[in-house]
């Protein structure tokens, strides 16, 4: 039984005027297949009126051996040579007549297409897929809309416990992290802005930048993309995982709406979790800034807070806080939409993921540019 | 066609999942062309013992000898050997998502073997059109194909090594009747033209009745080997329920 080849030749040839005899000896299995298509290669048949290869000897036959021997054959056959099995057992003629295709069609042909079109073929692609996903997102808009309205003419159909479920873990849950960094996020401002303004001998403005960079855009753009990042995410990952088990078709046979059970709570629980978690954001990123003011700055705590009360008015707070639910909608919306597209393989479930992580940052920047351009025409 | 020879020899296996013994001291010989079927309740250990067989799963306790070495005391690259020799069929086939059918074969080839790319590229055609696909599905991915494809692709993969052992885990569960029948008889036709030994965890009765040589039947935490008739004839609760039971009666009374 051992692998190593045992006997130096698997192929014997000898000739006798127009017949050929081939005779094959030992194992003629896929381990010598090469060396025997080679043999076979050599072997000169020029003139042979009949083939006959000799099947006495062998031990084994596997379809690899019984291939090369058939790929041998088929063109003398074809020339009209006499190919004869001698010897052979019931079980080694079966396997060699398995090897005929009979007419089996070649449909493998591949298309031919220039780099320059295939390169223009796929930005045309990518554009037109990048336009009907933008249509599909908006009628997605428009169905949540649709099931809102519902949902408020019958507060009954609103999902309370799976509601306070998912607040727990958009907004509880992420505390630690979003404190985390947010307040390493304030001690980097505090640093860099000291680090810039004391050339201008303008230290104490540094509280100044920090509450207004947090409080206007730092704190909340942070705040979302992290939640972007650690619960879009998630929603995408649940609701595909229910579709590859086939469960959001059970819902709707058993006349539940996913819609309704699925986005609703997850939409509403972000956007009372995400303004919320950026207050705490806005909060932990000032107390991070501060703590820096005092060790670098040698400012004492009661001077920032009176410097910050100089600096920062309730308007800066709110136009900060006003963007949070936008951009929650935004994440849930995105969350649940690609969850939802989800289809067929778990392969499907990790590249909505991704998409849902990219597509709904993209989305919170751009609505957070939207917002900016809004607030300078109004002028806040 | 069966030598005497056992191509698998198992003794004294014990395995458990934490407390949960599921083997306890379990014999088991396996001959060489035969095709073996390996029945049981739900729970009673069966894909346990598959796995455990190629290797997936350790033992607790006792000695499995494939091909006459002992797979406990097999370094690295003589696993790797004796891994060639056979081929496994995972119960929903378990192609790579990633690849196409004809590339999903390609891969034992790419593994252990170095021959020409158009050799491998014949015997892929070859062992594609075996197992009865149509040359057009090489190009397909799994999520492309029905189930009794992806079975049929998957037991494509599972030979192209010409192995001299296949484990099948339930190669029928989830295909119609006639798609089941087919398959039957696609792995008998198999079985006879390449001589394999065949290892078949199931739940069909039909499959039983129509290709099986000889069964153990999994019961408590032990086996029970024999043909057909043998088990039939038995006064085993578990085992009577089995075999005479409604499903039974109507699968064997046509089988035999």
């Amino acid at each position: 039984m051992a692998i190593a080849t045992d006997s130096p030749k698997t192929l014997e040839i000898s000739r006798d005027g127009s017949q050929v005899t081939l005779a094959l000896r030992g194992r003629v299995v896929l381990a010598r297949v090469e060396a025997l298509a080679r043999d076979l290669g050599a072997v000169d048949t020029r003139g042979a009126a009949s083939v006959a290869v000799d099947f006495r000897a062998v031990e084994a036959l596997d379809s690899a051996g019984a291939w090369v021997l058939y790929r041998f054959m088929r063109p003398l056959r074809q020339s009209g040579v006499a190919v004869e099995l001698a010897h052979a057992s019931e079980a080694q003629t079966a396997l060699m007549a398995r090897m005929d295709p009979g007419a089996e069609r070649r449909t493998l042909q591949r298309v031919m297409i220039s780099p320059v079109r295939a390169l223009i073929e796929r930005l045309g692609h990518g554009t037109v897929e990048a336009l009907n996903e933008a249509r599909r997102l908006l009628s997605f808009f428009g169905l949540t809309a649709v099931t809102i309205l519902r949902a408020v003419t019958s507060p009954r159909r609103v999902r309370l416990i799976s509601f306070l479920s998912h607040v727990e873990r958009v907004g509880l849950d992420a505390m630690p992290i979003v404190g985390l960094l947010s307040f390493l996020i304030g001690v980097v401002l505090a640093y860099q802005g000291a680090d810039q303004l004391r050339a201008f001998g303008a230290e104490v403005l540094t509280v100044n930048l920090l509450g207004v960079t947090v409080l206007r855009e730092i704190g909340v753009l942070m705040t979302a993309i992290m939640v972007a990042g650690r619960s879009g995410s998630a929603f995408t990952a649940e609701i595909g995982t229910m579709k590859v088990n086939d469960e959001v078709d059970a819902m709707q046979t058993l006349g539940i709406d996913p819609m309704e059970v699925l986005v609703l709570p997850r939409l509403f629980a972000m956007m009372v979790a995400l303004p919320l978690l950026a207050f705490y954001a806005n909060v932990m990123a000032i107390m991070g800034g501060g703590m820096m003011c005092v060790l670098e700055l040698g400012v004492t705590p009661p001077q920032f807070l009176a410097q910050l009360r100089e600096a920062v008015t309730l308007t800066q707070l709110t136009v900060g806080l006003v963007k949070a639910p936008f951009f929650a909608f935004l994440i849930a919306m995105v969350g649940c939409y690609e969850g939802l597209k989800v289809g067929g393989s778990a392969e499907s479930v990790g590249l909505h993921t991704t998409q849902s992580v990219v597509v709904s940052i993209f989305l919170v920047i751009v609505a957070d540019a939207l917002f900016s351009i809004l607030f300078s025409w109004l002028k806040i | 066609m069966a030598s005497d020879e056992p191509i698998i020899r198992v003794r004294g296996l014990v395995t458990r999942f934490g407390a949960n013994t599921i083997h306890d001291g379990l014999d088991l010989d396996i001959k060489r062309g035969e095709i073996m079927a390996l029945v049981g309740g739900s729970g009673s250990g069966k894909s346990v013992l598959l796995r455990t067989l190629i290797g997936l799963k350790k033992q607790e306790g006792g000695s499995i000898e494939i091909f006459g070495r002992d797979m406990a005391k097999l370094d690295e690259d003589e696993r790797r050997a004796v891994q060639e020799r056979w081929g496994v069929l995972f119960q929903n086939g378990a192609l790579f998502s990633a690849l196409t059918v004809a590339q999903n074969v390609r891969v034992p080839f790419s593994e252990h073997t170095r021959l020409s790319s158009k050799l491998v590229g014949d015997l892929i055609r070859l062992k594609i059109r075996m197992v009865g696909l149509p040359p057009e599905a090489g190009a397909k991915y799994a999520s492309e194909l029905s189930g009794g494809m992806i079975k049929r692709a998957a037991l494509a993969r599972a030979l192209a090594l010409d192995p001299e052992i296949v484990f099948l885990d339930e190669p029928t569960a989830g295909l119609d009747p006639i798609s089941a029948a087919a398959f039957d008889q696609l792995i008998d036709d198999l079985q006879k033209s390449l001589n394999l030994t065949v290892v078949i965890v199931t739940h069909d009765l039909d499959t039983l009745a129509a290709i099986t040589h000889r069964i153990a039947v999994l019961v408590d935490k032990h086996i029970i080997v024999g043909t057909l008739q043998e088990l039939m004839q038995l006064d085993h609760p578990w085992i009577k329920s089995y075999f005479h039971g409604p499903r039974g009666r109507a699968a064997f009374v046509q089988g035999r």
